[in-house]
């Protein structure tokens, strides 16, 4: 019984993480069908952010949860302004170039912070399910992956900005005609992407050690989520989180971590066959 | 130039590097030579489906990885080379084979297909990075996880495990290997299957229209490519007498990429020289300590995508092949058609 209630808490929290990982993504993707590879270094920036402003004395919640995502927000619309807005429309030119953002962002993080793990220490203790221990910080995970899913979802359902925004995503021209200049409801979309990866990598920077190639470990999982939960932002995201998240846990469980990942792949894959357009590029189509 | 005398011209320059290049070279530099010849047959492979199939592979070093990976394990376990060899550029085909049946036959768009790739590469590279331990040996070869597999024999004469090449002779396998290469890809764009590629890739409707199963097309691209990256794989596993898992790590599909982006798009030669830059470029960058040679690699990517998007050979070839009208179109066309 203890057993079963670990593995479903362990089942929750990989959701969790894949959420987190891949929702900044997914914003970005959804709106412009931008697949932006530098998702990881943006990450990863949030995580530094995290830690060097802990260091410098911030409190870890303040840096967590509105310093990393402030800092990588204003970040992404930096980049957005200085060259992803020259490549919209060309899909495969925004991946080589924010695949050169990647690189760069890692080349540059490890001249100034040295190519070392760092890491804080993650708050909370632990608690227990049955005999078993685990971690109340994985609690603090699920609980943040489900504010920030939820709050997407709001924003874009019920405000302003969300109507103009899911109106861009339809019809950009039509939306032009009516006085919301897409190129502006990009630039926004980019840096609140941006913005959420940062949140995500602040999140996890106590869960995981922070280096400068950290990203490379999150991308995969992120990348096959977005692309497996199809065009609705959070509904896809959270269903491809929902079915991933639960085999490559119970792959993990069964063999080991990198053969969880191996066993995400192989179901992805399997997927794409099947489900060419994603999740709700087939079932749910018209949710969000 | 036409089609004949760009090809003969080609050539004749592969072999005279072949037979000059260890004239002018002492053996350190030959040595370089060999591993910027391994990493060009690695470029030819990506040039091959991205220039000519339209196929956005992001992760060809998978398949450099699986052959370098099954060249170490088979040799370890052989002693001889030659089937070693062979197997190196055989399991690659058919690992991409088996992905690009998922992926073309899936219909997935180009950007899921990069995606995809991609992603093959990074699980490749946390697979084999968590083979350390004794559990984790084929027959007589350990994979060594993160630390890699040292010591892997060298290539011998066919046939005849007691006598291996020396630095030199090594030299002569790796640049005979890429002219064959290039010859090969020569052949194929030259062939009926090599314009019927080119027309998938210029519009995959119509070719669909005109009667052409454009999957399996595609398929066949990935999967020769697939076997010529494992052949580079292999030659550079034998350059080192080592490989780790780094070959499939993100920097090194990127590297991929820029060869290719900044040689030409849609040519033969530019991949060959992209290598041979770069990765000059990058062994220059390694003598100092100031600049990150990820931070030039990203640069060089950012720039040439915003600012030369077609690549530095077919910029300098439209430079000598300007028409006296000055008809700007004959340059887009020629480097679509002549490699």
């Amino acid at each position: 019984m203890a057993l079963t209630g670990l593995i479903l808490f362990n089942v929750a929290n990989s959701i969790a993480v894949l959420v987190l990982l891949s929702l900044g993504l997914g914003v970005i993707y959804g709106m412009m069908k931008i697949i932006n590879l530098a998702h990881g270094e943006f990450l990863m920036l949030g995580a530094y952010t995290t830690v060097v402003s802990t260091n410098a004395g911030l409190n870890l919640w303040v840096a967590m949860l509105i310093a990393a995502p402030v800092a990588v927000g204003l970040f992404g619309l930096l980049v957005e302004r200085l060259f992803i807005r020259f490549l919209y429309g060309r899909m495969i030119d925004t991946m080589l170039a924010t695949w050169g953002l990647s690189l760069a962002v890692i080349g540059l993080i490890t001249t100034i912070f040295g190519n070392t793990v760092r890491g804080v220490a993650a708050p909370f203790g632990g608690f227990a399910i049955g005999g078993y221990q685990t971690s109340l910080y994985s609690l603090f995970v699920i609980a943040v992956a489900a504010v920030m899913a939820a709050g997407l979802w709001l924003v874009l359902r019920f405000t302003r900005f969300g109507l103009i925004v899911r109106a861009t995503m339809q019809n950009p021209n039509m939306a032009a005609a009516l006085g919301a200049p897409p190129p502006q409801i990009y630039m926004v979309t980019f840096a609140l992407g941006s913005a959420l990866a940062g949140l995500a990598g602040g999140v996890l920077a106590p869960v995981s050690g922070v280096s400068p190639v950290m990203g490379s470990a999150f991308i995969a999982r992120a990348f096959i989520t977005v692309l497996g939960g199809g065009p609705a932002i959070v509904t896809g995201t959270g269903l491809a989180s929902t079915l991933f998240g639960g085999i490559s846990e119970v792959a993990t469980f069964l063999t080991t971590p990198v053969f969880g990942q191996v066993a995400l792949l192989l179901a992805a894959l399997i997927m794409i066959r099947i489900l060419p357009q994603g999740i709700t590029g087939r079932l749910l189509r018209r949710s969000l | 130039m036409t089609g004949w005398a760009s090809f003969v011209a080609m050539v004749a320059a592969g072999l005279a590097l072949l037979f000059g290049l260890p004239m002018v070279f002492d053996l350190f530099g030959l040595l370089q030579m060999t591993v910027f010849v391994a990493m060009a047959v690695l470029a030819l492979s990506q040039g091959f489906i991205w220039g000519y199939g339209g196929v956005m592979s992001f992760g060809q070093t998978a398949f450099f990885g699986l052959g370098g990976y099954t060249y170490a394990v088979a040799v370890l376990n052989m002693g001889d080379s030659t089937v070693p060899v062979l197997l190196s550029v055989l399991v690659p085909t058919l690992f991409a084979a088996l992905l690009g049946y998922f992926m073309f036959y899936g219909r997935i768009s180009d950007a899921y297909i990069g995606v995809i790739t991609l992603t093959v590469t990074v699980i490749l590279f946390n697979v084999v990075n968590s083979t350390a331990g004794d559990f984790y040996t084929i027959g007589n070869a350990a994979l060594g996880g993160f630390n890699g597999m040292p010591s892997v024999p060298p290539l011998n004469v066919p046939g005849d495990p007691s006598s291996p090449l020396d630095p030199e002779q090594t030299w002569y396998a790796a640049m005979g290997a890429l002219i064959l290469v290039y010859v090969l890809l020569r052949m194929i764009l030259a062939s009926r299957f090599g314009r019927v590629v080119v027309a998938i890739r210029e519009n995959e409707t119509r070719a669909q229209l005109l009667g052409y199963d454009t999957r399996l097309y595609k398929l066949v691209v990935f999967a020769i490519g697939g076997g010529i990256a494992g052949l580079g794989g292999c030659l550079y596993t034998n350059w080192g007498s080592f490989i780790s898992p780094t070959v499939f790590g993100l920097a090194a599909s990127a590297q991929v990429l820029i060869y290719v982006l900044v040689g030409g798009l849609g040519t033969l030669l530019g991949p060959i020289l992209g290598a041979f830059g770069i990765q000059y470029l990058i062994s220059l960058i390694g003598t100092q300590e100031a600049v990150n040679a990820n931070l030039v690699l990203g640069a060089i990517l950012v720039v040439f995508v915003l600012l030369v998007p077609q690549g530095v050979v077919p910029v300098v070839r439209g430079l000598f092949r300007r028409v006296p009208n000055g008809r700007r179109g004959r340059v887009a066309e020629a480097a679509v058609v002549e490699p």
